[in-house]
């Protein structure tokens, strides 16, 4: 037994081979991922389901709405191949290169993530929000979006429930690949980030509580560091991959759907 | 992580050292140009439900690239494959059973 700990080669020929072929911390991300893809399914669903049973359903995405859209959807493309060569960095033991294209991968999220931000805040002014929203303080809403809450408020709770929930993913993919790349040292990092976006946001703002999430996962990753601190290889590299490619691929459903699907043609 | 998991992760790894990057780049590359179409496409004034049907199905294109090569789900055995390929896709395309209702709304109470 000895002699196969020390070659584990030896041990995993030993038993049986797995049934999937692969390590199980992939294939539990891969069922995480299964079960995350039905959460989606449902979304886009519910959000196909008020379009379809909406006679008139509003197309407010203008040019600049469309060019925002595309350009975020450059960034998580761009994002998904500097983690792939991330992923190829750590199997080559290339431990510099893997850092860098991790930190990469987390600017590309982390400007999707602000385009998003901006894009959901323009709305708000507009006058596109939900009830649970607070109001924009001196600020009418346009005519366009004046009725739109009242009239079809389908509209406003799909798209923020659907936007909101990947906006949610990718933040927290952002952080997850933090901790990869960096470990503890991304903790002090994260804090700073809630601070930031806790203070520069204004109190009226859903970003201004939607900040508290980086609070929460500053602490969930403090325990997670702390009670089990390890340096992570590249099968954590690959698992974080699967779930950073997942939001990616979420993407190319909401983009079409959501956005190209309600383009204000003038 | 056991020594039959280290295993696994050796042998996957290894893998890995034999897929080219330039492959990586072309997928990249082909996202972003099936992106430009789609697009384009929402300009065109078209008739929703093509425009929904082409949006899509680049949409399902775009998304087997995504799986198969930077998830490397290509790589995988094929018993990977089937099984998670083919529940999600069940799982899915059950769901469409709500859509009839949602015509049905539009024409509530019209005999």
């Amino acid at each position: 037994m000895s002699e196969a700990v020390a070659h584990p080669q030896a041990l995993a020929e030993t038993y049986e081979p797995s049934l999937f072929g692969t390590y199980s911390k992939k294939i539990g991300m891969w069922l995480f991922l299964l079960s995350d893809s039905l959460t989606f399914g449902a979304l886009l669903y519910a959000y196909s389901y008020g379009r379809i049973s909406t006679p008139h359903w509003p197309t407010p995405f203008h040019s600049e709405s469309i060019r925002n859209a595309t350009l975020m959807t450059a960034f998580l493309l761009t994002s998904s191949l500097t983690m792939v060569l991330a992923v190829r960095a750590s199997v080559f033991g290339n431990a510099k290169a893997q850092r860098w294209w991790l930190l990469a991968t987390m600017a590309c999220g982390t400007a999707f993530v602000i385009l998003h931000g901006q894009e959901w805040s323009n709305l708000i002014a507009e006058g596109l929000t939900l009830p649970v929203f607070p109001s924009v303080p001196h600020h009418t809403a346009s005519v366009e979006f004046a009725d739109v809450a009242k009239t079809v408020p389908q509209f406003p709770a799909t798209f923020f429930g659907l936007t909101g929930m990947h906006m949610l993913h990718v933040t927290l993919g952002v952080i997850y690949l933090g901790i990869i790349a960096l470990r503890r040292t991304f903790i002090p990092i994260l804090l700073g980030l809630w601070l930031i976006a806790w203070l520069a946001t204004p109190a009226y703002s859903p970003f201004h509580y939607g900040a508290h999430v980086l609070l929460a996962a500053a602490i969930v990753c403090g325990i997670i560091v702390w009670l089990k601190p390890k340096v992570y290889d590249s099968s954590d590299v690959e698992v974080a991959g699967l779930y950073w490619h997942f939001v990616d691929l979420v993407w190319m459903f909401i983009f079409p759907l959501v956005y190209l699907m309600s383009t204000r043609i003038i | 992580m056991d020594a039959i998991q280290v295993a696994l992760a050796s042998r996957v790894a290894e893998q890995h050292r034999h897929h080219g990057k330039g492959q990586f780049f072309w997928v990249w590359g082909a996202l972003l140009v099936m992106t430009g179409i789609e697009v384009y496409l929402a300009y065109q004034n078209m008739d929703p439900i093509r425009m929904l049907s082409i949006l899509m199905g680049l949409s399902l294109i775009k998304a087997g690239l995504i799986i198969a090569y930077f998830m490397h789900m290509k790589f995988e055995v094929s018993r990977m494959k089937w099984l998670t390929m083919s529940s999600l896709l069940a799982c899915l395309a059950l769901m469409c059973i709500f859509f009839p209702d949602a015509f049905r709304i539009l024409t509530l109470g019209v005999k």
